[in-house]
C-alpha cells in the first residue's frame, strides 16, 4: 500500500516539474503510437468498407483471419518483426531493428486486426440499411465504401480508441523490437517493466500513473471532438 | 416526352431461390402520365418495380429502354415502401444523388433547397433526416428521388404507412411533376389513390399482368373476374 502512495506521490512531482526524462519517454510513447494508430486507421478503415460493401470470393476467409488475428499475442508479433527486420531477415537492409519505426510496425500489426474488425462490425450493419438505396443509385464501389465510411464515422472512432488503448498498453511486441534503449526507443510501457524489474516499485507506478493519466486524456480529447461535432451539426 | 420510353418488356422473369416472384410479362409502356400497378399482397408489385428498375436480376426475358441500359439508369429513380434515410442531415439527403454525380457547390445547393420548400421540408434543412416524422421521410425520400430531374420514378406503395394528409400532400407532388413530364410508375394498395393518379393501371396476380389497359376503363368495367372481385374488396390470390 505504502508504494502506491509512493507511486503517486512521485507521479505528482515528476508531472509538476515536467521531469525532462519522463516528457521525453511520454511523448515518445504517443508518438509511436498515434503514428502507428494512424497507419493502421488508413489500411483497416477501407479494408473494413471493402468488406462490407463487396462480394469476392475470399471474403469470409478474410473476416475469419481478422477476427482470429484480434487475439494475436503481441509478444509472438514481435518475434516475427523481429526475425524480419534482423540483420539478417529479409529486410535487414533497412536496419529499422530498435528504432521507433520498428515499434511502430509491431504495432501496426497488432491494431489493424482489432480495428478493422470492429468497424467493419458496424460497416455492415449500415450497408444493410444504405444497401437498396446505394443500388438504386447506382453509386460505384468506391463511393459505397466513402459514404458508409463517412457515415459510420463515430462508431468507427470507437474503433479508433480500442485500437489506441490496445496500441498503448502493449509492451512484450515493441520490448522486443524497440529493445528498451534509453534516449531512443524507451517507451512508458517499457520504462516500466524496466523499473519494475529493478525493483523500483514507485517510480515503475509512477511511470503508470502517468500512462493512464496520458491514455484518459487522448480518449477525452477525441471523445469531446466527436461531440462537439455532434452537437453542431444537429 | 423523354427518349427513355417506351419500355418494351419481353417475357421478362426473375426468380429467387428458385422461386419464380414476377412473369413472365409482356408489355409496353409509353411513360404518359402515371401507371399504377396494384394486386394483392405477394402479387409481385415490388418485384416487378424493382425489375423494371434494374435492381432484380433478370432471369430471363428482355426489358428494352428507348436508349442504352445506362442511360436509362442514370434517367430514373426509385423511392421504397419504407424510406431509407441516409444518417445525414436534411439538406445533405437532397445533396447526396447529386454529390455521387459530381455535382456540388451552390448550384446544387439552391437545387435542394428548391426542392426542399417544393416538399414542405425548407425549416427542417438542418436536423438529421432520422428525426422526421414518417410522412416527412418519405416526402424527403421523394424529394431526393426528384432532384436529379429524372425522366421516370418508381415508387413502391409511398404513402402506404401514412395519415391522410401526409397522403395528400404526396399525391399533390406527384400530379405537379407528373404534369411538368415526369414519368411515374407506382404501386398501391390503395384503389382511391390509384383511381386519383393513374392513366394507366396494371392488375398483378400471382407474378403475372392479369389485366392491364386504360385507368379509367379498368377502373369502371374491369374485364376479368379476378380484377373485378379485388375492385370490389373481395380477397383475391
Ligand atoms: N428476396 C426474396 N426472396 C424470396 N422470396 C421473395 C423475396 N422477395 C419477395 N419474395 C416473394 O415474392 C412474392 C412477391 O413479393 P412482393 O414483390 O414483395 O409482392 P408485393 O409487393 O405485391 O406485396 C411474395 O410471395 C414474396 O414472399
Ligand atoms: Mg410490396
Amino acid at each position: 500500500m505504502v508504494e502506491l502512495w509512493d507511486g503517486l506521490a512521485q507521479a505528482f512531482w515528476l508531472v509538476v516539474t515536467a521531469d525532462s526524462e519522463l516528457v521525453e519517454i511520454a511523448l515518445r510513447s504517443l508518438q509511436v503510437t498515434l503514428t502507428a494508430l494512424l497507419v493502421a486507421c488508413l489500411i483497416a478503415m477501407p479494408l473494413a468498407a471493402l468488406l462490407a460493401v463487396s462480394r469476392f470470393r475470399l471474403r469470409r476467409v478474410v473476416i475469419a483471419t481478422l477476427n482470429a488475428l484480434m487475439g494475436l499475442p503481441p509478444v509472438v508479433v514481435g518475434l516475427i518483426v523481429y526475425v524480419i527486420l534482423s540483420r539478417s531477415g529479409p529486410l535487414g537492409v533497412l536496419a529499422l531493428l530498435f528504432t521507433p519505426t520498428a515499434m511502430i510496425i509491431a504495432q501496426v500489426i497488432i491494431v489493424v486486426p482489432l480495428i478493422a474488425s470492429i468497424a467493419h462490425q458496424s460497416l455492415r450493419d449500415l450497408w444493410q440499411e444504405y444497401h437498396d438505396l446505394l443500388i438504386s443509385m447506382n453509386v460505384t464501389q468506391t463511393q459505397k465504401m466513402q459514404t458508409l465510411l463517412w457515415d459510420a464515422r463515430r462508431a468507427l472512432l470507437t474503433a479508433t480508441l480500442a485500437g489506441f488503448g490496445r496500441a498503448i498498453g502493449e509492451v512484450g511486441a515493441i520490448m522486443i523490437v524497440g529493445g528498451n534503449i534509453d534516449n531512443a526507443t524507451r517507451v512508458l510501457t517499457t520504462a516500466i517493466a524496466l523499473e519494475t524489474g529493478k525493483g523500483e516499485f514507485a517510480l515503475a507506478l509512477a511511470l503508470g500513473f502517468v500512462l493512464i493519466a496520458l491514455t484518459l486524456l487522448v480518449n477525452l480529447c477525441i471523445h469531446w471532438l466527436g461531440k462537439t461535432e455532434r452537437e453542431g451539426r444537429w | 416526352m423523354s427518349t427513355l420510353f417506351p419500355l418494351q418488356i419481353h417475357e421478362a422473369v426473375t426468380r429467387r431461390h428458385g422461386k419464380t416472384l414476377v412473369g413472365p410479362v409482356s408489355m409496353t409502356l409509353d411513360g404518359r402520365g402515371v401507371c399504377v400497378i396494384i394486386g394483392p399482397n405477394g402479387s409481385g408489385k415490388t418485384s416487378f418495380l424493382r425489375l423494371l428498375h434494374g435492381t432484380a436480376r433478370l432471369h430471363s426475358g428482355s426489358i428494352l429502354w428507348s436508349c442504352s441500359t445506362e442511360e436509362a439508369r442514370r434517367r430514373q429513380s426509385f423511392v421504397f415502401q419504407h424510406p431509407v434515410m441516409l444518417r445525414r442531415s436534411v439538406l445533405e439527403n437532397l445533396l447526396y444523388p447529386m454529390l455521387i454525380r459530381g455535382f456540388r457547390g451552390k448550384a446544387a445547393q439552391a437545387q435542394a433547397e428548391a426542392w426542399a420548400e417544393r416538399t414542405g421540408l425548407q425549416d427542417t434543412l438542418q436536423r438529421p433526416a432520422s428525426v422526421l416524422s414518417g410522412g416527412e421521410q418519405q416526402k424527403l425520400a421523394i424529394a431526393r428521388a426528384l432532384v436529379t430531374k429524372p425522366d421516370v420514378v418508381f415508387l413502391d406503395e409511398p404513402c402506404a404507412s401514412l395519415d391522410g394528409r401526409a397522403t395528400r400532400e404526396i399525391e399533390t407532388i406527384l400530379t405537379e411533376i407528373k404534369a411538368q413530364g415526369t414519368g411515374l410508375v407506382l404501386s398501391t394498395h390503395d384503389m382511391g389513390q390509384a383511381r386519383r393518379l393513374a392513366e394507366t393501371a396494371v392488375f398483378l396476380l400471382r407474378g403475372r399482368v392479369h389485366e392491364t389497359g386504360n385507368a379509367a376503363a379498368f377502373f369502371n368495367r374491369p374485364k376479368t373476374k379476378a380484377a373485378q372481385a379485388f375492385l370490389n374488396g373481395d380477397i383475391v390470390e
